[in-house]
Formats: structure tokens, C-alpha cells, sequence
């Protein structure tokens, strides 16, 4: 059963994201890529990670999407503007992928869970619940790092209105 | 044969319980717009609904009658399965809540531990219904709706999450039973003093979560008509309708459990858990009334001035405090 649920969401993630990259529409693309966050979150579930899976929606399906949707409906476009292929050498792109897939393959085969470490085994996190167990983390040991992540977006969000401002101020 | 059954009894347990609680549900929806008649006729000086019925009563039924026998109207050069799905997207966001809200101490259909968190997510989805709405009926003004609404909902989703951390810093979990407990063992009984501030934001944000009056811009009828559902007629119009209240209904049921104790009451009335519950939703339910028959819209830029400039700097004050007197209390 927990294979089937497993099969069925990796196949669904997979298409979904190659109908993004091959949606003609813009709005259909975004679209696609909530179905794909949908999936995503349910995966989260299905490994117990309820906060993470909550967030998830949260931020990626309803902050993240709902902007680039607006942003779609500004530019208003209704179809793809169509474009001569500029590029003549993209067979070589195969290629790549080719390679890319024949690289992955070999490290997946490889691949071994690593073994937990410290205090927090599986046991643990179900116990206590990952939202009190990352809350703590994140605000004790890594509150440095949180708090420099912090500023350094806060400084783009500040560089993306100063930007936006001066080429507001040159059109007057 | 009795195996099978055994092990589906909870499985079919859990599908019989949820079907009455969206039967009992979408009966209230059904007479909250009937209630909503009556009051703001009755606040403008007239009667409301009288003709179906006793006293109007069977009003809401005859228009479900007539909604369902209309025409299915899709405009022309729509795009035909978005324009289908849009309405169900809001439906299913907004009736899906439920299932995380404690009715009563032993009712509550999925006890999940983020349930807070499962309330947002799908606030923040039923967004999608809208603007979906909006884009695919292939009209101006549907289309300004719809990027109102989607304006208005990114935006005040911010300060609802932001004043349910309080309660969620005061009761020590996200699970809703929880919430209702720490409550209830606490020195205030309810959130709704300690957490005035939150309360406050809380409901203003729901209201324009909501879309309702005075924050329903995305459907203003003076401006753009009728908004992101100009084009919708019949069964689809419904659903939006649907919609709409259910929302109200379900921001009522969460700002009870999360403010207002949940199904705790002054005293046990027996043989009805639920009963102090639904007291106080319907408390909530004619605030909502009230709100629309008092207030007039806002204007767009004061609609964002409120929700970026007060309430979010409100919300985050509020958690400041809440989380400076949990640590040193």
C-alpha cells in the first residue's frame, strides 16, 4: 500500500512538472506546478512530516503561486509568444540529459540511508512532534544562522523597492 | 466476510460522521443567508423573506430550487475546464476545515497536530477558486475581481497567521482540541481577553479573508459589477454562494475554538455537548451580519493601508507581548 501511495505521487510529481515546462500557457504552468506542490505536500505526509507538508501549501502553494499567478495576469499573457528556434546545437541538449540520468542513476544505486545521530532518531521526532523539535533547533542552536538568513532577505526586499523607486522617480 | 468488515467499521465510521457534519453544515450555510436576510431587513426597517413558508422559513430551499433549474451559462472564448473547476476549488477549501474543528470534547473528525496550520492552508487555497474565476471567464471585470481578490487574500492571510501565533505561544500546540483545553484550564477560561489584540485582528482579517463586507472589493457591484463571478449563472453561481458562507461559517468555528473557549460553557447543558459551541458561532454569525448592515466598503488603497499598515504591525506587537510575558511570567 505505502508503495502504491509512494508509485502513484513520484509519477504524479514527475508529469506535473514536465507539464509545467510544457504548458504553452502561462497560467496553466503555474497551475501545474500547485498540482505538483499538492503532491509534494502529501509525500511530507506520508514520511510524518505534518509541519513541513503544512508549510509547504502555506508558503510555496498559497503565497508563492498566488504571486507568480499575479504576475502572470499582469503581463497578461493569454498564449506563448511563439519564437524561432535561436539555438541550432539543441540535439546536444539529449545529450546532456542523457548523461545527467546516466550520472543520477549511478549515485541512486549507491545510495544508503544514512543511520540516525544523536538524539534524534525517528522514535524521538514522533514523540515529541517536529514542530517543537525544529522550533527549538532553529531558535537555540541555529538562531545565528536564522537570524542572518533573516537580514540577508530583508536586504533584497529592501534592494527590490530602492530599485524599483529610482526607475519610478527617472520616468517622472 | 466479518474480517473485512471489522477492519473497515472505522473507515465507515469516519465517512457516516463526516456526511452528517457536512449535511449539518451546508443546512446552516443554507439558513445563515436566510438569516442574513432577515436581520439586515429588519435593521433597514423592513420585514426580509416573509412569502415561502412560515415566516419565509422555507426561502432558502426555493432558491436552491430555482438556482439548480436555471441555465448553465459558460461565456464565449472562456476556458471551459478552468472555469468548471474554479467554483469546487472554493468550496472544497473552505468546507474541508471542518474536519480539523473540535465540535465537542469526543467530536472531531481528523485530530491532526498542525491543525492551525491545516486551517491556513486551506484558506489560502480557496484564494485559487477566485482568481481562477476571474482569469477564465474571459471578462474585464471578472478579471479585476479576481486580481483584487488576489491582492486582498495574500495579503491579510499574513496578518490572520500572524494573530493565531499568540494563541498558539499561550496554549503550547497547534492541535485545535488542545487549544480548547489549555483554555479552558486557564485562569481566563477564553483567549479572547488575554488575546484582545489578536482577537481583533483576527476577526478583521477574517472578514476580508472572506471577502465580505466592508472588505468585498473583489465583488464590489457598484465598481465591476458583480467581481470574479459576473459570468457564473446557475448551479456554478451557487456554489460560489456556497462558498462564500462557508467561509463565514468556517472563520466563525475557528475564532471559537481558538478565542472563545470552543465548546466550553458556563455550565454543562445535558445531553447536548455541542450546544455552547454553536451559542457562540451564531454570536459570530451576527457579528458578521451586523458588520455588513453598519459599515460601508472600504476604498482599495485603504483596504491594504489596513491590512499592511495596522493590522500586520498590530499581529507582530501582539505576539512581542504574548511571548515576553510567557517567558518571564
Amino acid at each position: 500500500m505505502e508503495k502504491l501511495v509512494f508509485g502513484y505521487l513520484a509519477l504524479a510529481i514527475l508529469v506535473s512538472a514536465l507539464l509545467v515546462v510544457f504548458s504553452r500557457n502561462a497560467v496553466k504552468a503555474v497551475l501545474w506546478s500547485l498540482v505538483l506542490f499538492l503532491h509534494q505536500a502529501v509525500l511530507f505526509l506520508t514520511l510524518q512530516a505534518e509541519f513541513l507538508a503544512a508549510i509547504q501549501i502555506i508558503v510555496y502553494a498559497g503565497a508563492v503561486l498566488v504571486l507568480f499567478l499575479f504576475v502572470v495576469y499582469l503581463i497578461n499573457l493569454r498564449e506563448e509568444i511563439t519564437w524561432p528556434r535561436f539555438l541550432s546545437a539543441y540535439p546536444l541538449a539529449f545529450l546532456a540529459i542523457l548523461f545527467l540520468l546516466a550520472l543520477s542513476g549511478a549515485a541512486l544505486s549507491g545510495f544508503r540511508p544514512a543511520p540516525p545521530k544523536g538524539i534524534l532518531t525517528a522514535g524521538a521526532l514522533l514523540a515529541q512532534g517536529h514542530t517543537r523539535i525544529l522550533g527549538e533547533h532553529l531558535f537555540r542552536e541555529y538562531v545565528l544562522a536564522f537570524e542572518a538568513a533573516g537580514v540577508l532577505l530583508l536586504v533584497a526586499v529592501l534592494g527590490a523597492v530602492v530599485l524599483v523607486r529610482r526607475i519610478r522617480e527617472e520616468g517622472r | 466476510m466479518e474480517a473485512i468488515l471489522k477492519a473497515a467499521l472505522p473507515g465507515i465510521i469516519l465517512i457516516v460522521e463526516a456526511l452528517v457534519l457536512l449535511v449539518v453544515a451546508l443546512l446552516h450555510v443554507a439558513y445563515t443567508t436566510y438569516a442574513e436576510r432577515k436581520v439586515i431587513g429588519h435593521m433597514q426597517q423592513r420585514l426580509g423573506p416573509n412569502r415561502v413558508g412560515p415566516r419565509g422559513l422555507l426561502q432558502p430551499i426555493a432558491d436552491v430550487v430555482k438556482l439548480l433549474a436555471k441555465e448553465d451559462i459558460v461565456p464565449l472564448g472562456a476556458d471551459k475546464g478552468l472555469f468548471y473547476l474554479a467554483p469546487f476549488i472554493s468550496l472544497v477549501a473552505g468546507a474541508t476545515s471542518l474536519a480539523v474543528i473540535p465540535i465537542w470534547n469526543r467530536f472531531v473528525l481528523a485530530d491532526v497536530n498542525v491543525g492551525l496550520l491545516v486551517i491556513l492552508a486551506l484558506s489560502s487555497l480557496s484564494s485559487y477558486g477566485v482568481i481562477l474565476a476571474g482569469w477564465s471567464s474571459n471578462s474585464r471585470y471578472a478579471f479585476l475581481g479576481g486580481l483584487r481578490a488576489s491582492a486582498q487574500v495574500v495579503s491579510y492571510e499574513v496578518a490572520m497567521a500572524l494573530s493565531l501565533v499568540g494563541v498558539m505561544l499561550m496554549a503550547g500546540s497547534m492541535n485545535l482540541s488542545e487549544i480548547v483545553k489549555a483554555q479552558i484550564s486557564s485562569p481566563f477560561k477564553i483567549y479572547a481577553l488575554p488575546q484582545i489584540i489578536g482577537f481583533f485582528v483576527f476577526m478583521v482579517s477574517a472578514i476580508a479573508e472572506t471577502n465580505r463586507v466592508p472588505f468585498d472589493l473583489p465583488e464590489a457591484e457598484t465598481e465591476l459589477v458583480a467581481g470574479y463571478f459576473v459570468e457564473y449563472s446557475a448551479i456554478r453561481f451557487a456554489l460560489f454562494y456556497l462558498a462564500e458562507y462557508f467561509g463565514m461559517v468556517v472563520m466563525s468555528a475557528v475564532a471559537v475554538t481558538c478565542f472563545l473557549g470552543g465548546w466550553a460553557g458556563p455550565f454543562e447543558v445535558p445531553g447536548l455537548p455541542f450546544f455552547w459551541f454553536l451559542i457562540k458561532l451564531y454570536a459570530l454569525l451576527f457579528f458578521y451580519i451586523w458588520v455588513r448592515a453598519t459599515l460601508p466598503r472600504y476604498r482599495y488603497d485603504q483596504l491594504m493601508g489596513l491590512g499592511w499598515k495596522v493590522l500586520i504591525p498590530l499581529a507582530l506587537l501582539n505576539i512581542v507581548i504574548t511571548g515576553g510575558l510567557k517567558l518571564w511570567w
